[in-house]
């Protein structure tokens, strides 16, 4: 098992390397710079500003540079915000990112796994069709159309949740959570329907129903379990994907997060920021896709076999 | 067996409960003296010297004081750290007397040595100030901006002593008091600045909120990236008794829908923008929170006259007789903004632009028939791009329509992301742009000064010897106001003969404004004097009311 992470960490090593080069070398072919302005500048003043961000050097030794820095664990300074670290944005963004991301994920699972195991229990009768039309409508409806539509419910005319903020005022992280939580819930009811309908028609649960316990310790003590793996192999991924497709929501619900750093550091030519956010999201996404591998090689006895482990 | 979701359901029922009945930030800052400010999106920095956008500047407005400051119903100049000053005979020397209770938030007095010391930082030629030309009226400013001149002390700011400043001009500079409200000329403190590096070192953590030291009447209290910034009443400021709020917090409100919905809900005493979509339904309302007035700005389409076939004179003018600006306005703008038929805002400090056409279908085919496409015959490929914005594209759409009903001719639109847009305006690589303009002073100058040949936001290719003259060198030297305004009356006539630019519509300002704001009127620069400001948290209702 440990010759299997290690070989697939050093597989990620290159795969960095090209992402920053990639990356690297794009935003320099971009038309516009990060010191256009609407208001024409000095040439005298752009030529000061380009040697602060060592920007006048030949294209390579800054590419070097940045390799150079970036082993130090440095992202360098950002262009839109002067006096700040591409770190420290990072820092700030993160957790907030992370946090939304969570709470996402558990509304995600809460609402996603109690709709698909309904459906599962009476399939193709009312109480299947109706969550599973939901869960159709949840995947369809884009992140953008559903939290205005909740802010307008649930803000605006019952006036019960903030409309936008996060950590500002009590109840502010609910909205934005269950907006960002709601296409994965409608994949995890379609995975954990799936899942369910499965073990349901196992023979261990046929035994389990015959033995009279009631229907309600059969599904939760009994099928669940089984039930669920295709819903655990999943949340990896969807953990790794909220994080960088939380733009949209932090947006709408105006929260402090990596998302919005990322994009308006796109539109604002912020070199520096660019990259440091490219580079720690991809190494971010390497990293839970080999911890979701693993955890699937665990779970699954015959590749751990394979693999030699325990 | 639906127990389990009944219990769920429950719980989310309880917290949303609990959520209820809060009280509103506006409530609650009417009550604690809290201005709760949609400040449009999150300022870059806070270092006067470094910054160049509207949000900074409304938060360096609080934190930081310049020697003049505006009086913010007539935008008249009145004492800031300077409590008097003289300008001399021939308009070219400035004696600031500076308020010896002027402090900064040490302490420290602010003197005039400080003054000196934060323009040689404003100009130095490594600090890279996108905004080091608001000084250049000063003697020798630009040239040591421009790295031409060694020695500091050769430029035209002196220290008397410690309360009085020397101001020498290269040409009397009618709007110079202008100037020193804005906030590429505020002072910083000089050991402040250098504790945390050099004179000239631009990236450092002196404004982070345990390090900045500053002389506005309010102070940095927490700034939080992205989610908010707060201020508090300061009280070393020279006029703490006038100053009313005890805070402002900022919001960055780059998403403008929302702002709205946060106004809506009462989490905002006032919104930076309003959603065009959204005018229509706050006018239908009574007492009406919507506050719109005249904005210092021209919305324009630039057009490249190097370029066929708008290289020809007649065409630029088909073209632009060919819009309707009053239906334009009417119907796409939600009669939001001013038609606009010149590139100065008509009564920029009194000024009336002449208006040498308008509207004229008739007239507008005749000059194209005369350029040799008469019923839109010929007429070659024509572009007309704008920056990625929805508004922008209506307003092309709609002009596009236009010149197909009148002239009969297709020109095609295409959006372009923001930077590879400034680019290519900038490279002249474009046959029509869109482009607005906004003021950074009330003078008609602003405007006029662009279109001087080479002048580094023309990117129209216009160069018209006698209209250099006229700004350049007549208009400075003009002894009165009359004289100086009918000589930017003749320029704007030549520039308008020409039609480099096709005028659309002078900006508005647009803002929601909770009843309870107070001391806040609306001028041509959306100037606020957070000093004045001050919230009677008897007015509950959304209604605005007359400062």
């Amino acid at each position: 098992m440990w010759r299997f992470i290690s070989l697939r960490l050093l597989q990620a090593v290159p795969v960095i390397l090209a992402v920053i080069t990639v990356t690297f070398f794009l935003v320099r072919v971009a038309p516009g710079g990060p010191f256009d302005s609407e208001k024409a500048v000095l040439p005298e003043v752009k030529a000061a500003l380009e040697a602060q961000y060592r920007l006048d050097r030949p294209l390579f030794e800054q590419y070097f540079a940045y390799l150079g820095d970036l082993a130090q664990g440095d992202f360098g300074p950002s262009f839109k915000y002067p006096g700040r670290s591409v770190n420290e944005l990072i820092a700030a963004g993160l957790p907030v990112t992370a946090e939304l991301g969570l709470y996402s994920l558990l509304v995600a699972v809460i609402i996603g796994g109690i709709a698909g195991v309904f459906a599962a229990i009476k399939p193709n009768t009312a109480q299947d069709y109706i969550p599973m039309t939901a869960a159709m409508i949840g995947i369809c409806m884009p992140s953008f159309l559903l939290g205005p539509l909740l802010v307008l419910v649930f803000g605006i005319y019952l006036d019960w949740l903030p409309v936008s903020g996060w950590g500002d005022i009590p109840g502010d992280k609910l909205l934005p959570s269950i907006t960002l939580g709601s296409a994965y819930a409608a994949y995890i009811a379609r995975l954990s329907r799936a899942g369910m309908l499965e073990v349901l028609s196992q023979d261990y649960i046929r035994t389990a129903r015959a033995k009279g316990l009631p229907e309600w310790q059969v599904v939760v003590k009994h099928g669940l379990r089984g039930g669920m793996i295709p819903v655990v192999a999943y949340l990896g991924p969807a953990f790794a994907g909220l994080l960088a497709g939380s733009f949209v929501v932090e947006t709408i619900f105006q929260i402090p997060g990596l998302g919005r750093f990322y994009v308006q550091a796109a539109f604002n030519r912020d070199y520096t920021m660019i990259l440091g956010t490219t580079v720690f999201l991809s190494t971010l996404i390497v990293l839970f896709n080999l911890a979701s591998d693993v955890l699937a090689a665990w779970m699954n006895p015959r590749l751990r076999a394979q693999f030699g482990g325990k | 067996m639906t127990l389990l979701p009944r219990l769920l359901l429950g719980a989310l029922l309880l917290t949303l409960a609990a959520c209820t009945g809060g009280e509103s930030n506006v409530s609650k800052g009417n009550r604690e003296g809290i201005l709760h400010y949609g400040n449009g999106s999150e300022p870059q920095g806070l270092d006067p010297h470094v910054v160049t956008g509207v949000p900074e500047h409304h938060v360096i407005q609080a934190l930081f004081e310049g020697l003049t400051a505006k009086d913010p119903a007539t935008l008249e100049p009145i004492p800031g750290v300077a409590s008097s000053w003289e300008i001399s005979e021939d308009g070219k020397t400035y004696v600031f007397h500076l308020n010896p209770e002027a402090r900064w938030s040490n302490g420290d007095q602010v003197t005039a040595g400080d003054f000196v010391f934060s323009w040689q930082r404003a100009l130095h030629p490594k600090m890279g100030n996108q905004y080091a030309y608001m000084l250049f009226p000063v003697v020798n400013a630009e040239a040591y901006a421009r790295g031409r001149l060694p020695d500091f002390a050769d430029v035209g700011v002196k220290a008397l002593d410690d309360v009085t400043l020397e101001v020498h001009l290269n040409a009397p500079t009618p709007y110079f008091l202008q100037l020193m409200d804005h906030y590429s000329t505020f002072p910083v403190h000089p050991p402040t600045i250098e504790k945390f590096g050099e004179i000239s070192t631009r990236f450092t953590p002196w404004t982070r909120v345990e390090n900045m030291v500053n002389n506005g009447p309010f102070d940095l209290k927490e700034w939080n990236l992205n989610r908010h910034i707060i201020v508090e009443k300061s009280d070393t400021y020279w006029d703490r008794d006038k100053v009313k709020l005890n805070g402002i917090i900022y919001y960055p409100t780059e998403n403008i829908v929302s702002e709205e919905r946060m106004f809506r809900v009462g989490q905002l005493h006032y919104t930076q923008t309003v959603p065009l979509d959204k005018i229509p339904v706050y006018e239908g309302i009574e007492n009406s929170p919507h506050v719109q007035s005249p904005y210092l700005g021209t919305y324009y389409y630039l057009i490249n006259t190097t370029m066929e076939p708008v290289n020809d004179v007649r065409v630029r003018k088909a073209l632009s007789m060919a819009i309707d600006r009053v239906k334009l306005n009417n119907t796409v703008l939600q009669k939001s903004r001013f038609p606009a038929y010149t590139i100065t805002p008509p009564g920029t400090l009194g000024y009336q632009p002449p208006k040498l056409f308008e509207f004229d279908a008739e007239k507008a085919r005749q000059y194209l028939a005369d350029a040799g496409y008469p019923g839109g015959d010929g007429f070659p490929q024509l572009e007309l791009i704008y920056n990625t914005q929805e508004d922008h594209r209506k307003i092309a759409v709609a002009i596009q329509q236009m010149w197909k009903d009148v002239l009969n001719i297709d020109v095609a639109i295409a959006n372009q992301e923001w930077k590879v847009y400034l680019d290519n305006v900038t490279e002249m690589h474009f046959q029509i742009a869109r482009r607005g303009w906004i003021g950074d002073y009330v003078d008609p100058n602003n405007f006029l000064d662009l279109f001087i040949t080479d002048g580094g936001n023309n990117n129209t290719g216009f160069s018209d010897p006698r209209y250099d003259d006229l700004i350049l060198k007549l208009a400075p030297e003009a002894k009165t106001r009359e004289e100086r305004f009918s000589l930017f009356h003749e320029a704007e006539t030549l520039l308008m003969e020409q039609m480099p630019i096709i005028p659309i519509y002078t900006y508005t300002s647009n803002h929601l404004k909770h009843a309870s704001v107070k001391g806040m009127p609306s001028n041509l620069m959306d100037y606020i004097n957070f000093r004045y400001v001050w919230l009677d948290p008897n007015e509950t209702d959304a209604a605005p009311v007359e400062d």
